[in-house]
């Protein structure tokens, strides 16, 4: 309209101006409310996650394969160029574990005979579903991967995540075809641990590093650097026993610890069903009082 | 008649693609390299393709669509749904407004540009989650994370000026 072409975004600019910037407004505050209502109402927040997810899944799976093959086409040439080295301690690996696979058929031996004797009731044996990792996403503020397996396959909410190296993390939000793991390092992961050798109870919490701390321990208690964490099965979210990392640091009372779990390399993972409901099911019954610890707690 | 129609699809896509990009974009952003330590800090590729087209091409880059990919990027990415939407929005307004400014400039002051305009946003996504969050984040990540992603913002803006000069420059 105008002669000037100088102006001729402002004249356009203008002429959409008011109904462009409020829909722009308006969508900011949209942003701005849903942040709103992810604070107030999480688990809604977390299903319209799972049916985002959910529907860009097949996407996701196709694409993250060749990117995961040619990922194992560079691993496998560098690991090529270590053989030599990697057989040398190989080998040293294998003469220390058959002393130590000896140890562990003794005690098995051993156990077996003194659970005879308590009449101990084991826990239930585990089904579990294997996944693949089809984005590993996140950024600085969130530690989450998504996986190719839903509540199709039997993924449930809470159930905890393995590799053969440790725990992983747990599934945060599950749809039909897709599940969300929270991982250990995430500032939401609070899981609870033992510290061996001295069966500490105490915490492990994420803090969006890659090394997550280990909070309320006991007074007075002793752990060390080297010390070996596994999960301890209190709050029923997750069994006893699952290796999770070992302590790096013990600082002014700051415990890092290190997870088993290699993040980068994780490509297919575990999805555990110990038939556990534990607190992350409390949310869903309706006592209002046991619903907010509940929720506090599986956050 | 069937040509128009034919005409019609072709001139659609073609309008469509910058939208469809960026999500194309989004999806690389999340996929697992196996690279360690790089999740954390992986360029912001939906960042630079909303202030490429919003440079651009505006007009095929509507608001709403911008609003889109931030959605989808926080479902996919598991971060508080809403921040990268906000943060996004908060670039396009920013971009679009100064648009005159954008107007014949060389590459190296678009890409000065981009790497102000993405450390606001790292400040802006940062402030928000620590909100969210009510807690003090780490920065250095998102130190870091900004630092790639103004690093590889020319590459994918060679790549987005020649898809435009493609497909996009009728008109």
């Amino acid at each position: 309209m105008s002669e000037r072409p100088r102006s001729d975004h402002r004249v356009i600019a203008s002429s959409r101006g008011l109904a462009h910037r409020f829909v722009y407004v308006g969508l900011v505050l949209t942003a701005f409310a849903l942040m709103l209502l992810g604070k107030a109402d999480a688990l809604l927040m977390e299903r319209f996650r799972a049916q985002v997810t959910d529907s860009l899944a097949p996407v996701l799976d196709v694409v993250s394969r060749p990117v995961a093959s040619a990922g194992r086409l560079i691993e496998s040439a560098r690991e090529l160029a270590a053989l030599h080295e990697e057989n040398e301690r190989l080998r040293r690996d294998r003469a220390r574990l058959l002393q130590w696979q000896d140890v562990a058929r003794r005690l098995e031996a051993e156990n077996k005979a003194l659970k005879a004797q308590l009449k101990f009731v084991p826990p239930p044996a585990a089904g579990f579903v294997s996944a693949r990792v089809v984005a590993d996403t996140g950024g600085a503020f969130a530690h989450s991967l998504l996986i190719n397996a839903g509540t199709g396959d039997g993924v449930r909410k809470g159930q905890a995540v393995v590799t053969g190296d440790g725990l992983v993390g747990r599934i945060a939000g599950v749809a039909s075809r897709s599940a969300r793991i929270l991982l250990i390092t995430d500032l939401n992961s609070r899981i609870p641990v033992l510290v061996e050798p001295s069966r500490i109870r105490a915490i492990l919490a994420g803090d969006n590093s890659d090394r997550p701390r280990i909070i309320h321990t006991p007074p007075g208690a002793m752990i060390s650097p080297g010390d070996r964490v596994v999960t301890s099965g209190h709050g029923g979210a997750f069994p006893a026993g699952l290796a999770v990392g070992h302590v790096t640091s013990v600082a002014e009372g700051v415990v890092v610890v290190e997870p088993f779990v290699e993040r980068s390399r994780l490509e297919y993972v575990r999805v555990v069903d110990f038939g556990l409901t534990g607190i992350l099911q409390v949310p869903s019954t309706p006592v209002p009082a046991a619903a907010a610890t509940g929720s506090e707690a599986g956050q | 008649m069937k040509r128009s129609v034919w005409l019609r699809l072709d001139t659609l896509a073609r309008q469509l693609s910058p939208f469809a990009l960026s999500l194309l974009l989004l999806v690389l952003h999340v996929v697992p390299l196996g690279v360690p330590g790089l999740p954390q800090v992986a360029p912001l590729l939906p960042l630079m393709a909303v202030y490429h087209w919003a440079i651009y091409r505006p007009d095929l880059m509507p608001p709403a669509a911008v609003f889109v990919i931030g959605l989808l990027q926080d479902a996919l990415t598991g971060v508080p749904v809403g921040i990268n939407a906000a943060v996004l929005l908060l670039v396009y307004g920013g971009v679009t407004a100064q648009r005159r400014f954008f107007v014949g400039k060389s590459f190296a002051v678009i890409w000065m540009s981009f790497a102000m305009v993405a450390a606001v946003a790292a400040l802006a996504s940062w402030l928000l989650a620590a909100l969210y969050h009510v807690t003090l984040l780490d920065a250095r990540p998102v130190l870091v994370q900004f630092l790639l992603t103004a690093a590889v913002y020319p590459a994918l803006a060679w790549a987005l000026v020649r898809w435009q000069q493609a497909f996009l420059k009728a008109e």
